[in-house]
């Protein structure tokens, strides 16, 4: 699924959390969307799933115009995962897999449910209530649920936060093969600048609300002359004339 | 309506309470509180109140509706307040479901935790107080259907508040069938009411249930025109409801609350 950003704008009075941001991510293909915190990176994926109206501009999925009329048809398409949203804490892995799996009107609920379970490798803790899971445990399982209805646009908001490097590089690898395997457009955000370099065709780097550089992680990386992703992002964040 | 996922989500709300014994106990418990403590102060009056002497139960049949009332909107309330404090509120409103299908799927199964929690103290109301509401007979079930209907637009007045709000108002959730328990009319008739109170809680649609549940057990009296007068105001109250719950979310996609309500 292609995405395309024409021109969003969202104010909450008088505050601009997005201010006139447009970008397109081809089929297929990964964007990273950087910046520092409170730059606009949730309220722009917000506006993407349909959670927040924009005040201005337009969201087009596929060249459909995201809006009341289609969200629900679109949002079957898509999906979302956070380790800042959780799943009922109170059921087990299964059962939530199990209700979204319906949610999302999955044909072949079992099976679909198997093959995460088994890519996952979830079956450990398939029984136990989510809320009781570690940390690791929680993000394969909010990813599984994020799977679940084999989305083509999918939305990843620091996946990898809070996970131990081993974990966190079994995420990664995982969203790699799975790319290789399946039609997915990805809109990843993160801090993490090495999993930026990895799994990103793209970066856009927000500020303020505005997008103050967007091209390959190499090429960003070239224009403001440093060695690596990571001192780049530092360099925009702290630099104060990149809007002024 | 998509029934499927109408289905699904009553499913979420199913395997909780089904996995859990504290859960259902909960449920189980307040209701028989309500109604042994009702059923006593029920058994007093009929000995000491020249009103109420020959019609034994009428006030245990009357907590026993209000119960009814109570536990279908907290019932609601709680379903709705689960997927906040579980944070999982992002992730059901980013699932292909609409608006409509969450109202269905909660008013079904609000109605399905009223029933754990009322069946058990009603029939209890039997053996120990020799009280059947089944004694109002067919009117019965209009009675039930009007509450309920009641019940579940005060959910979702109260839900629209936590759209609109945030967690910050769920004190009002507790608070909001308290707030119109007296112009209900429940233990009493309207007439204790003030003349001026007396219009405002006719616009309720508890005063014409509960005038109507005395006028059965007191005169075995069958006055369907009051039944159908109650059916209509709490069916014009859903409509009401409905539509501030939209407003509710449509004002909270506008403030950007919905993807952060949990926290």
């Amino acid at each position: 699924m292609e995405l395309i950003v024409k021109n969003l704008v969202k104010k909450f009075k008088s505050t601009v959390a997005v201010d006139n941001i447009s970008f397109k991510i081809e089929k297929n293909n990964t964007l990273g969307l950087l910046g520092p915190n409170g730059c606009g990176k949730t309220t722009s994926i917000g506006m993407m799933l349909g959670l927040i109206t924009p005040t201005q501009g337009e969201i087009l999925i596929n060249g459909t115009k995201l809006n009341s009329e289609n969200r629900i048809k679109l949002l079957s398409f898509m999906n979302f995962a956070s380790p800042y949203i959780e799943l009922p804490k109170k059921l087990t892995v299964r059962q939530n897999l199990e209700v979204y799996a319906r949610l999302y009107g999955v044909n072949e609920k079992v099976q679909r449910i198997d093959e995460l379970i088994e890519e996952l490798n979830l079956s450990k803790f398939l029984y136990r209530n989510t809320g009781e899971l570690s940390s690791g445990q929680k993000n394969r399982v909010s990813l599984a649920k994020s799977l679940i209805n084999k989305p083509k646009l999918l939305f990843l908001d620091e996946p990898t936060a809070s996970l131990d490097p081993d974990v966190g590089d079994f995420v990664r690898e995982y969203l790699e093969k799975y790319k290789k395997k399946n039609e997915l457009t990805m809109l990843l955000a993160s801090h993490n600048m090495k999993e930026v370099e990895r799994l990103c065709d793209k970066v856009i780097m927000m500020k303020q609300g505005k997008i103050v550089d967007n091209g390959t992680c190499q090429e960003i990386i070239k224009k403001h002359g440093r060695e690596n992703l990571e001192d780049t992002f530092l360099k925009i964040a702290r630099s104060k004339n990149e809007l002024e | 309506m998509n029934w499927n996922k109408i289905f699904a989500l009553s499913l979420r709300h199913i395997y909780l309470i089904k996995g859990s014994f504290p859960r259902i106990l909960d449920l189980i418990y307040w209701p028989t509180i309500q109604i042994f403590l009702w059923g006593f102060i029920s058994k007093f009056f009929t000995l000491n109140s020249s009103y109420y002497e020959n019609t034994v139960g009428i006030i245990l049949s009357a907590a026993i509706l209000y119960d009814f009332l109570f536990r279908s909107s907290i019932s609601y309330n709680m379903m709705f307040l689960e997927e906040i404090w579980s944070r999982n509120f992002t992730n059901l409103f980013i699932a292909p479901i609409k608006l409509s299908e969450i109202i269905a799927a909660l008013t079904f199964t609000a109605i399905f935790r009223t029933m754990i929690g009322l069946v058990p103290a009603a029939l209890l109301a039997i053996p120990f107080f020799g009280v059947s509401i089944l004694k109002i007979g067919a009117p019965l079930i209009f009675l039930l259907v009007t509450l309920y209907i009641f019940g579940v637009t005060l959910g979702l007045l109260v839900t629209s508040g936590l759209v609109r709000f945030g967690p910050s108002f769920e004190n009002i959730a507790w608070a909001s069938l308290f707030f119109l328990a007296p112009l209900g009319c429940i233990y009493y008739p309207i007439e204790i009411l003030p003349e001026w109170l007396q219009i405002i809680a006719k616009l309720l649609p508890l005063v014409h249930i509960f005038e109507e549940m005395r006028n059965i057990l007191i005169y075995d009296i069958i006055n369907y025109s009051q039944i159908f007068k109650a059916i209509f105001i709490s069916f014009l109250y859903f409509v009401i409801g409905v539509t501030t719950f939209y407003i509710s979310y449509s004002g909270a996609r506008n403030r950007g609350t919905l993807i952060n309500i949990g926290e």
